[in-house]
């Protein structure tokens, strides 16, 4: 069980650890200040750039939370607002995909396999002679469900249980790392071919439930370094001291501080579940044919990279667009979070 | 755009082609020059089964025991046609007694001679239940298998007594009941003779196979390399050409072939796929492409009532007049598959019985047609064709997509077809014997031996080892028993002829396209080929 | 300090029990192995009982599970079906998989924090987006691709490395492997590191330290880095059994013959005692990793203490 400690810097005693901190006695050095400076300055201005800062805020008003802080910051973001902007238009494409593509993804013709574009057909052909602009935009309902909802699932389910076993520790941080070890433990291929064969549902959340039950110690294991290093900071220590509850500590201490980590592993994790899909179905156990998504017809265009390179192209360029959309609405979340910045 | 890159990636190759001209004698391989010392460096796939000749039944064991191993009888390279090997005469009057002389002057590599008993010390163990061996089955026509390999329960003996030495140099085989064609299947390897050393000391034999083949085992890392050597004393014609054969074990054929571009590897058996469109230039010709005694069909399940109404058969041979062939093959395979026009192969040639357009219209492009048929027949039983294949070998999705797409355009109907992936191989053959199949599946058959026997018996002959579908149909089962029973092979070909034109009447199985072996080879090598069991012809390869 | 680490290899009994049971379950839900194993032809239905009965299939699962760990406690890890000992393709396999992860994990460690920390210094910068676009690349090209291509153009039209690894892989012949391995995990590592130093750029003990007119590498690397590690070092340490199990791909595209390889042909091929064999050794390294993780998290915050 951690214990709490003096608070850094300077040197706090390495203490019974066995980490071997080596004493800082930088107070000597006086000169140098060039790099220093730089950063210090960079840092300055990076502060002042920040746009929606607490000015606006009334000086007497009541103390806002800081989550409607966050917003504030959020909605004058442009970061933000670019990257919900494409997220939104991903969402209605996938709801309706006729909106922009008025082709039929199931109708190919294999006379005009892998050719590449032509009038009418921006993208070209694949290895099936299907359009690949209509694929594209008709794979994005499967291959956007399956990310995002895997991606919540598992931040969730993670989170939760890292947090809970990062934040008490003892007994049930061991019991909760163990079962976690053991879910590592499980192959994916293995997992996926004893869980989902027996499935026989059409639907894409078989494939997130199985996705959320074994990508959920990736997210746990971040969240509870996280949570063991952020309740280590000296206003947790006050919150407590203060007789905070349990709750409201993680919640309004720990929660923000902690969150970042997990954020970022999210956002890239969601394009690789839109990939392990692909995973899922070229082991015949992922999404039933005939059904579309930007990883099958990635993982289909695989092995013709040398000859037809633009059946890889459009996917992968849709699936790197809503990974970038992500991570930016990501990062802009975690700045908005980060009160240092304000 | 697409040809631009094409060119490029070819230029790339030729480039490096001649870099590895230009450096290739002091390579570790190369050595040895055109005097017949060279070694061929060749992809290998790691075998599945410990190398035993009856134990070994695909084709990367295969390719070892073709080296090391030659039996009474050996399929031409070219032609298949059965020729005497070790066998000096095979001699029968009733078809059932068999009476067999070896040849004088044969031994293993150890030094040991090769009898009429190693022969039958072979079969017996290759027969005997206890053995485990997969391919006992072979055995199954000689007298005396039902108690050495009874059906259930264990073995009541360990010898076949279908099988008496009779002199140091013959033996006699007595069957169970005419079987004409039978001296031919003797150059199946699991037919081979066995050294002494088999059976005394097993362990030590696979870890370094013997055999009698035209090439020794030289060493053997399991998993990764096995290198053979020229047997300088083999007694047969069939010497080899080169000083050796290294087998390299590759996981995917795509490295593999990457290798070959690069220079690394001599030979690579079955090009990937992916590769066929750009292996021609990549290689500059050095690939060969030739008809393999493999026919791919999709089976059905007799044994569900919908697929197995009296109308079914016009639903059948709808789908399969649904499927344009020609397009699949020369797009998504690149030419190495043909399109069936029967059930056989042409590997064995008009004599042998193969009989080019005897599925007749039924195999021909004809969606309207196909669109009327089916409608005949009742339409799609459940209103989707679901075939089934297995995702974990062989790349079965990209060509039962394209035969779903081009059901589904005859059809109008763009959800008439789809695939059905089962995970693994096991798996899949689970359902398949445990009759849970519910649609069209994927069947294919590699023959064992060049008889139109093997193309039908097994397949379609009522409870067959490999009749997947279940069909049945006694004036086809008849056909075959009198075709068996004739003595004259002609005849017996004219009859089998006749049982296949019934499973083309009953559409048994929908004929898909027959099966080509495919190779690439460095500069280093020539006289290249592939036997009609995709086996590179190893003994026959010159190093340059 | 030495009692938790007593206490975590303690526990390390139950885990180990627990995984391969449920392993060895999962791959026996997979149903019967042996028809897999003659071809395209249904076994005949005597050697079919003849094989269950020689791998032990025809007893009930948990006396299976009893007689396997009875087994693997004298160190007999039974045979695959091809008739070579589990130990003996371990053997071969495990060391060319250990050298692979470990010339990943310096990518990561090397490559992955180095551009986090020019990234996280340098947030909005050309550099930082010229990461992120590599980043998206990583992420949306399979590494089958990449993979691919890294292959052809060193290996066949440059001629720099062989396009296949040889059985004795040493480390030179890893480095491609091991940088396509690392792909996608450096582009965890990198967001991470940056994600962290932006976000402790701004600490107190950061301004403390310019305050103190301290060199600016030696506020990076003392304070900056050492402090934003925690979540980067959890990261890499749940990637190494990801990286050790699951190089599928890689191993593929340069014909390694590793774990992943072996791993997956076991499962594909329903061989209990290859794919139960594998991962408890697998399942050890995890452990192993695990606890180091929770030491280092002890090093890098010194307030951070175990009893």
């Amino acid at each position: 069980m951690p214990e709490p400690q003096a608070p850094e810097p300077p040197s706090g005693r390495p203490g019974a650890t066995g980490g071997g901190r080596a004493p800082e006695d930088g107070a000597i050095a006086a000169t140098g200040m060039g790099g220093a400076m730089d950063l210090a300055t960079s840092e300055g201005a990076a502060l002042e750039n920040q746009p929606g800062g607490p000015l606006g805020t009334g000086p007497a008003g009541k103390p806002r939370s800081l989550w409607s802080d966050a917003w504030r910051d959020l909605r004058r973001n442009p970061v933000f607002i670019i990257s919900a902007l494409v997220i939104l238009f991903l969402i209605l494409i996938s709801i309706w995909p006729q909106l922009i593509a008025s082709g039929n993804p199931l109708s190919c013709d294999l006379s005009k396999r892998q050719q590449s574009s032509q009038p009418g057909h921006p993208f070209g052909f694949d290895g099936q002679g299907c359009d690949v602009y209509t694929r594209t935009v008709y794979g994005a309902r499967n291959s956007i469900t399956v990310g995002v909802c895997a991606t919540i699932g598992v931040s969730l389910l993670g989170s939760v249980l890292g947090g809970l076993a990062g934040f008490f520790g003892g007994f049930w941080d061991s019991v909760l790392s163990r079962i976690t070890d053991i879910f590592f433990a499980i192959p994916v291929v293995l997992g996926g071919l004893v869980l989902l064969s027996v499935v026989t549902s059409n639907t894409v959340w078989p494939v997130i439930g199985f996705m959320v039950l074994l990508g959920w110690p990736q997210i746990s294991r971040i969240a509870r370094g996280s949570v063991i290093t952020a309740k280590q900071n000296d206003y947790v220590q006050a919150a407590r001291a203060l007789g905070a509850s349990n709750s409201r500590m993680l919640l309004r201490h720990i929660t923000p501080n902690a969150v970042a980590p997990v954020i970022v592993v999210a956002t890239i994790a969601l394009g690789t579940y839109i990939a392990l899909e692909a995973t899922l179905s070229y082991l015949g156990v992922g999404l039933k044919p005939p059904a579309v998504s930007w990883g099958i017809d990635i993982s289909a265009a695989s092995g013709y990279i040398r000859n037809a390179p633009h059946m890889l192209l459009w996917p992968a360029g849709a699936l790197a667009l809503t990974v970038l959309a992500f991570i930016m609405l990501g990062d802009a979340v975690r700045d908005a979070l980060d009160p240092k910045l304000r | 755009m697409r040809g631009a890159t094409h060119a490029k990636w070819a230029a790339g190759a030729v480039v490096v082609a001649m870099a590895a001209t230009a450096c290739g004698g002091g390579d570790s391989g190369g050595g040895g020059g055109g005097d017949g010392s060279g070694v061929v460096r060749s992809s290998w796939g790691d075998p599945q089964n410990p190398l035993e000749p009856a134990n070994t039944n695909e084709v990367q064991g295969g390719k070892v025991l073709d080296m090391i191993f030659r039996g009474l009888k050996r399929y031409d390279p070219k032609t298949g046609a059965a020729k005497d090997m070790l066998a000096e005469k095979i001699e029968t009057s009733d078809q059932t007694n068999f009476t067999i002389t070896v040849k004088d002057g044969w031994t293993f590599s150890n030094g040991e001679k090769v009898t009429a008993k190693s022969f039958v010390d072979a079969w017996n163990y290759g027969a005997s239940l206890k053995n485990n061996q997969k391919n006992a089955y072979f055995f199954g026509q000689i007298e005396g298998y039902d108690k050495v390999h009874p059906d259930s329960g264990s073995q009541s003996a360990d010898k076949l007594s279908g099988l008496k030495v009779t002199g140091d140099r013959t033996f006699t085989v007595k069957l169970t009941q005419k079987f004409s064609t039978w001296p031919d299947t003797l150059g199946y390897a699991a037919f081979a003779p066995l050294p002494k050393v088999f059976f005394d000391d097993h362990d030590s034999y696979v870890s370094k196979p013997v055999g009698n083949g035209p090439y020794t085992v030289d060493s053997y890392q399991k998993g990764s390399q096995m290198s053979l050597r020229k047997w300088d004393r083999y007694p047969g014609d069939d010497k080899a050409q080169n000083g050796g054969v290294d087998l390299k074990v590759y996981t995917d054929n795509n490295t593999a072939y990457t290798d070959l571009t690069a220079g690394n590897l001599d030979l690579v058996d079955d090009v990937p796929a992916s590769q066929l469109s750009n292996a021609d230039s990549d290689l500059s010709g050095r690939y060969i492409n030739t008809p393999a005694g493999i026919i791919q069909t999709l089976a059905f399940p007799f044994y569900d009532s919908d697929w197995n109404k009296s109308d079914s058969d016009k639903v059948r041979k709808g789908l399969s007049m649904a499927i344009n062939r020609k397009q699949i093959t020369e797009s998504i395979f690149e030419k190495t598959r043909t399109p069936a026009t029967d059930w056989t192969s042409p590997v064995l040639g008009e004599d042998g019985g193969y009989k080019s357009g005897l599925c007749g219209e039924f195999c021909d492009y004809k969606p309207d047609e196909a669109k009327k048929l089916v409608k005949e027949g009742g339409g799609i039983p459940g209103g989707q064709v679901k075939i089934g294949y297995n995702a974990d070998t062989g790349s079965h999705k990209e060509w039962v997509d394209a035969v779903c797409n081009s059901i589904n355009n005859a059809l109008d109907n763009d959800k008439a077809c789809v695939g059905s992936p089962t995970g693994t191989f096991a798996d899949f053959r689970n359902k398949i014997t445990d009759k849970k199949m519910t649609g069209p599946f994927r069947a294919g058959w590699q023959m064992d031996y060049p008889l139109i026997q093997n193309f039908l018996q097994p397949l379609y002959y009522t409870n067959a080892s490999s009749n997947d579908g279940h069909w049945s149909n006694k004036e086809f089962d008849s056909l075959v028993d009198k075709a068996n029973g004739e003595a004259d092979q002609s005849k017996a070909v004219k009859t089998f002829q006749q049982a296949q034109e019934v499973v083309r009447d009953n559409m048994a199985a929908i004929p898909l396209w027959y099966q080509n072996g495919s190779a690439g080879y460095s500069d280093k090598v020539s006289n290249v080929a592939l036997n009609p069991f995709s086996v590179p012809v190893y003994n026959e390869i010159k190093v340059n | 300090m030495g009692r938790y680490v007593i206490r975590r290899l303690l526990q390390m009994i139950p885990v180990f029990i627990g995984a391969t049971l449920l392993i060895f379950l999962m791959v026996n839900v997979m149903g019967d192995p042996i028809a897999g194993l003659c071809g395209d032809k249904a076994c005949d239905p005597a050697t079919k009982a003849q094989l269950s009965k020689e791998f032990g299939l025809d007893k009930p699962v948990w006396q299976q599970y009893l007689t396997y760990m009875g087994n693997v406690f004298t160190g007999d890890f039974g045979t695959a079906f091809n008739g070579q000992k589990v130990t003996e393709l371990m053997s071969t396999a495990f060391p060319v998989t250990i050298r692979l992860t470990i010339v990943a994990i310096l990518f990561e460690i090397v490559v992955g924090i180095t551009l986090g920390v020019v990234t996280g210094l340098r947030r909005g910068r050309p550099i930082d987006t010229g990461v992120l676009l590599l980043t998206l690349v990583v992420i949306s090209v399979p590494t089958f691709v990449t993979g691919l291509l890294l292959q052809l153009l060193l290996g066949v039209q440059w001629g720099w490395i062989n396009p296949a690894v040889s059985t004795e892989a040493s480390f030179s012949e890893l480095i491609v492997p091991g940088l396509v391995l690392a792909s996608v995990s450096l582009a965890y590592v990198t967001r991470l590191t940056r994600t962290s130093i932006a976000e402790n750029k701004r600490a107190d003990y950061v301004r403390t330290a310019i305050a103190k007119g301290l060199p600016r590498r030696r506020v990076i690397t003392r304070h900056l880095l050492r402090n934003s590690l925690i979540p980067v070092v959890t990261f890499i340490g749940a990637d190494v059994g990801a990286l050790m199990g699951g190089a599928i791909v890689t191993e593929r595209i340069f014909n390694i013959h590793g774990v992943g390889f072996q791993l997956y042909q076991g499962i594909l091929r329903q061989n209990t005692q290859t794919v139960v064999g594998f991962v408890t050794i697998l399942v050890l390294v995890f452990l192993a990793v695990n606890l180091i993780v929770d030491l280092l998290y002890a090093v890098l915050d010194p307030r951070i203490r175990y009893a």
